[in-house]
């Protein structure tokens, strides 16, 4: 409740959570709004924002309707950030807690093989993964997941590393509870805030990385995804830079508003921060 | 000479971590559908099964797996790379002539990210919560949630196709050919829009930390010792602050320049230079993945390497470092 | 004459506290040559009055009224300018952590030039030996080494010299030093305090002492002001205060402090609960990178416990006397050596250990979880070796009322008990597994004076009740004679000396241990 409370409080945190809401709302209801297919051919290619009342935002070079392609995509990035984010999240908090709290070893293995995940340029990987599985949207979901763990790793290893010498962990020892019962009742639940905090900086880069892989014309062709449409505005660029400037602003906005939220989180969950110093 | 011994400790410690990597890559590798001869008889338009089998002969693919991985490995000890089908290269002169923009354009990067994310950062924390940091917090904030390939091409919009300033890509004047002086003005030229391009989201990450950790150092006892002292507040932040604030940054530039690395594929890209990310791109595309195993080698050399000069940075920045307490 | 004049100074509080002034009309002097002791315990308010004098409040509060004054000058009159041109110069400060409060960056050698060049200008050469000629002075070993020293390479008490020749650099009319041996061992404390104390009568500088600790008081202070709540509730010479005290508050708080008589030697069971025989634990240097030379924690360790009796290890700070506690609840393996515990070695398996042994922890903020509620803490034990929840529940509540403690109380959460109701319910945690012995790591030394009486009171009486063995571990001789009837005294490993209380006091055999009760601060006083 404290923590509900210290959240509604601070501004970030309402600014970025209307604008995940809006885009939330956007992506749910996409089917509604425009229900019929957005990678469609809609009408004639190429028309400014505003030129033609049936759309808005325009068409792209295929004569597609941008504001779709928008609603349509939000759901995309929103479902990419959200499992890819859930993936990396289960993955590191698995490792990092494992490594953190038995040390020794185990510790030394599984930071090796975090190390070897970060010491591989993250996008050079998810290059390699999507070249090897292909780049379907589940595949692309996954390798996103698999490439955006380790950070979470080390911060969960380090507030493991740190809260498992503290004296109510020693208690439970000496009270003759299990590594289980030690692991996931007394450490985890301390351990959590600054790794939910961080969650949000994993589905910025999430959607981040989707989006540039989209861009790339890497990502699934057959989705309507924000990334593709800035590519595909590419060719026109010098004339119609509206069709990249549209979806573009649009991925600003997502990742302003989990920035956002991330940011209301931390002040309510750490106040030591929040208060004016 | 204490810190060089530490940090090459340090570097004979990777090498571990760079096993793990060309292992897991190459048995990853052997999942993808297709070879490399799959990739050449494609490109030479079919062929009949025999000359595939000469040529899976040739390129060493006739044994298993183990055996293979044991003479890549072998032959990367000797900084061999292998061949390129489709560039019709060895795959480290490939390489090499890729490598000099993406350097420059990552070191231009750091540079523009480090210094003026130590700047901003600084003077956030040293007006919390006034106007100058709330300025400074927010262009943060949305120079991180800007997609780094979005403000490449925004960029251009402005900068090359309306006002006309810079060039919109490429590494040099291709119709011009410039020397001495000339040359490096044009390649700087060439360079300002992709190192702000890819430098802005470090920019931002920077220039967070070095807020936070300022307000950290600044709320630590010392600080209230030197302001007991009587020094000027200038003084205390030059002096004591600035240097411990600056500890969390130099560890991130280590652990973000993978991150740096694999941004620059998609700057690259944008801006048509000729380096390491766009190779990279490119042989996804074509599906050389003998070229795209040599780029995540050299990468993680590179990652490695900077890792290398950031912990000789670190040492000599804090002394505890070296005597190990 | 009078150097120092605090005259009815309030400071305000940020709204929302739990009070609205952190001290109000407090008044102060300090005359050259005299050392003035401010005794308080926690938020009386005597740290805001050194930080309000420094003109270093913290942010959010503020002077409200009042106002102070440096041999007559008007301190509060002051630009932000004027008032950096007296701190260092004329008032200076040294602060409680000595680990924290030097800059770990910076060598030893800078950091007191510093003065010298920011305050008088002078070049780096010249400040450089005036820096080495003050590190002389306070008696660093080495002063040329600890010149270039950074601080980590030095020990609490040298670091705390540095922190005093700093402070002194400049000769300052005011030096005020806020719990400066708070922090350290006992022997380094009595060696620091020697050391302000002849300093202050060489330079005639007048000192604000700000400590907790009327032993300290009884060593260095000629005038004492006790403050309590933000006021100053008792100001008199330091014979006055401490031998005829006026008023309530000070009275309790003296009476408190533990005497040093060892209590009445009691018959002691002939039945041995625990025996430690020759306890070995070496810190092996670790990793590649970090060569160390490895550290003897416990080397050769033996000693025994009484079943209903309870035995003392006491030792400064890397005696390995923490290391021993943790090795006798198997909380640390051991290299060599044993554990009994009524006569049968402690059981590796974790669950049946916990039957035989359980420990008191000395932080009481780290010792609970806190986002689980308290009586599930307790009773979380007892349900793991079988009992059934509801049991275990009613079992904690009672257990929660023996320990002086609402029973209803098992429904809350740690954050909200006070230190010394932390510490109650520690100790209930530990007696749900209805152990053989109880090991308390310093359960009070990070008390308030007064609570810490009352923690000790409770665990006497719980001896009596339960017939409990207890291993107290403790830094306090003090505290020791409290409740002890046999202590061991440890250094670097090993037992200096052991015996029962009584004739350790009287007739200490070791010379340590004898430089130990001699350090003990306000000995003369208190002993009497």
């Amino acid at each position: 409740m404290r923590v509900l409370k210290a959240y509604a409080r601070s501004p970030a945190a309402l600014i970025g959570s209307a604008i995940l809401l809006a885009l939330l709302v956007m992506g749910l209801g996409a089917s509604w709004f425009y229900p019929n297919d957005p990678l469609g051919l809609a009408g004639r290619p190429l028309q400014w924002p505003g030129a033609n009342p049936r759309f808005p935002l325009g068409t792209d070079p295929s004569g597609r309707d941008i504001a779709a392609q928008l609603f349509h995509g939000a759901r995309i990035s929103l479902l990419i950030g959200f499992v890819a984010t859930s993936i990396a999240v289960v993955i590191g908090i698995a490792i990092g807690a494992v490594a953190g709290f038995y040390g020794g070893a185990i510790d030394t293995a599984l930071m090796r093989l975090t190390e070897a995940f970060q010491t591989v340029p993250n996008f050079l990987l998810l290059l390699v993964l999507v070249a090897v599985f292909g780049s379907t949207l589940q595949t692309v979901t996954i390798a996103i997941g698999v490439v955006s763990w380790p950070p979470v790793a080390r911060l969960t290893r380090a507030e493991f590393l740190s809260l498992r010498t503290r004296e109510f962990v020693q208690a439970c020892r000496i009270q003759g509870l299990g590594d289980v019962h030690l692991i996931l009742r007394e450490v985890l639940p301390n351990a959590l805030p600054p790794v939910i905090v961080y969650a949000s900086v994993v589905m910025a880069v999430a959607i981040l990385l989707e989006s540039a892989l989209a861009f790339l014309q890497l990502s699934d062709p057959n989705v309507p995804s924000w990334g593709n449409l800035i590519g595909l505005g590419r060719s026109v660029l010098r004339t119609e830079w509206y069709v990249s400037a549209i979806p573009g602003f649009a991925i600003l906005l997502t990742i302003l508003g989990v920035s956002l939220v991330g940011q209301g989180l931390n002040d309510a969950l750490n106040p030591r921060l929040a208060g004016g110093r | 000479m204490r810190v060089l011994r530490l940090a090459l400790w340090r570097l004979a410690a990777s090498l571990p971590t760079l096993l793990l990597i060309l292992a897991g890559m190459f048995l990853l590798l052997q999942l993808a559908p297709g070879d490399t001869v799959d990739a050449l008889m494609a490109q030479m338009g079919g062929g009949d099964a025999a000359l595939a089998e000469d040529l899976r002969r040739f390129y060493g693919l006739d044994v298993g797996i183990a055996a293979q991985l044991w003479n890549y490995l072998m032959r990367l000890a000797t900084l061999d790379l292998g061949f390129s089908a489709i560039y019709g290269k060895p795959v480290a002169t490939v390489i090499l002539e890729r490598l000099p923009p993406t350097i420059l354009l990552m070191a231009a990067s750091l540079s523009f990210a480090f210094f003026f994310g130590l700047v901003l950062g600084v003077i956030a924390a040293r007006r919390v919560n006034k106007w100058p940091d709330t300025l400074i917090s927010t262009l943060g904030l949305i120079f991180y949630a800007t997609p780094s390939f979005w403000f490449g091409l925004m960029a251009i919009v402005l900068f090359s196709v309306y006002l006309q300033w810079l060039p919109a890509g490429g590494f040099g004047d291709i119709t011009q050919s410039y020397t001495g002086i000339a040359a490096v003005l044009d390649i700087a030229q060439h360079l300002v829009l992709p190192t702000f391009t890819l430098g802005l989201i470090f920019l931002a990450i920077y220039l967070r930390i070095m807020r936070a950790s300022m307000l950290e150092v600044l709320s630590l006892d010392f600080v209230r010792t030197a302001r007991a002292k009587g020094l000027s507040e200038t003084r205390v932040v030059t002096k004591h602050v600035l240097r411990n604030a600056m500890l969390p940054m130099v560890t991130l530039i280590g652990l973000q320049a993978g991150t740096m690395l694999g941004g620059s594929v998609v700057v690259e890209s944008v801006f048509a230079l000729p380096g390491l990310g766009r190779l990279a791109y490119e042989s996804v595309v074509q599906r050389d993945l003998n070229t795209l195993l040599g780029i995540v080698f050299v990468s993680a050399l590179l990652v490695i390497t900077i890792n290398f000069l950031v912990d000789i940075l670190y040492a000599r920045l804090d002394p505890r470092i070296v005597s190990g307490s | 004459m009078t150097r120092l004049l605090v005259d009815r100074l309030t400071v305000r509080l940020p709204r929302g506290a739990d009070r609205s002034n952190a001290i109000e009309n407090v008044s102060l002097s300090v005359a050259s040559g005299e050392i003035l002791c401010v005794v308080g315990e926690s938020g009386s308010g005597k740290s805001v009055t050194a930080s309000a004098v420094m003109g270093l409040l913290a942010p959010g509060l503020a002077i409200a009224g009042g106002g102070m004054a440096l041999s007559g000058e008007d301190l509060c009159a002051l630009s932000p300018e004027a008032w950096r041109g007296v701190r260092g110069r004329r008032i200076a400060m040294v602060f409680q952590e000595p680990m924290t409060a030097l800059n770990p960056l910076m060598n030893v050698g800078a950091q007191i030039g510093e003065m010298w060049r920011v305050h008088l200008g002078l070049d780096a050469a010249e400040s450089r030996s005036r820096a080495l000629a003050a590190l002389r002075e306070v008696n660093l070993p080495d002063p040329e080494g600890a010149l270039r020293a950074f601080p980590h390479e030095l020990s609490g008490g040298q670091r705390q010299r540095v922190m005093i020749a700093m402070a002194l650099a400049l000769e300052p009319e005011v030096l005020i030093c806020d719990e400066p041996t708070t922090a350290l061992d006992v022997t380094t404390q009595a060696q620091v305090l020697a050391l302000i104390k002849d300093l202050q009568k060489r330079h005639g500088t007048a000192v604000l002492f700000i400590t907790h600790d009327f032993g300290v008081v009884a060593e260095i202070a000629d005038r004492v002001a006790v403050m309590r709540l933000g006021h100053v509730v008792e100001e008199g010479t330091a014979r006055e205060v401490l031998t005829n005290p006026q008023h309530d508050y000070t009275r309790a708080l003296l009476a408190a402090v533990p005497g040093l008589r060892a209590p009445e030697p009691r018959e002691l069971s002939p039945d041995t609960v625990l025996e430690v025989r020759g306890l070995t634990k070496t810190y092996a240097s670790r990793g590649l990178f970090r060569r160390r030379k490895p550290v003897r924690a416990l080397d050769g360790v033996s000693m025994t416990l009484q079943r209903g009796s309870t035995l003392a290890v006491v030792g400064e700070s890397g005696s390995g006397k923490s290391t021993l506690a943790r090795c006798v609840v198997g909380l640390l393996g051991t290299d060599g050596g044993q554990v009994v515990i009524g006569g049968a070695p402690l059981p590796t398996n974790r669950r049946d250990a916990a039957q035989l042994v359980q420990m008191v922890f000395q932080d009481p903020y780290a010792s609970l979880n806190p986002r689980r509620r308290v009586g599930a803490q307790v009773a979380q034990g007892p349900i793991a070796i079988g009992v059934p929840a509801a049991a275990a529940m009613a079992e904690a509540r009672r257990l929660f009322t023996m320990v002086g403690l609402d029973a209803e109380a098992v429904d809350r959460f740690p954050h909200e008990f006070s230190g010394g109701q932390r510490q109650r319910i520690g100790i209930a945690r530990a007696l749900a597994m209805k152990p053989e012995v109880l090991v308390a790591d310093e359960p009070v030394s990070a008390l308030d004076v007064s609570v810490q009486a009352q923690v000790l009171a409770l665990l006497r009486d719980l001896q009596d009740r339960l017939g409990l063995s207890i291993l107290f571990i403790t830094h306090d001789l003090r505290v020791a004679a409290q409740l002890c009837d046999v202590v061991a005294v440890m250094r670097n490993g090993v037992v200096e000396e052991a015996g029962p209380i009584q004739s350790v006091f009287a007739a200490p055999r070791s010379d340590y241990t004898r430089s130990l009760i001699e350090a003990i601060p306000g000995r003369a006083l208190f002993s009497a």
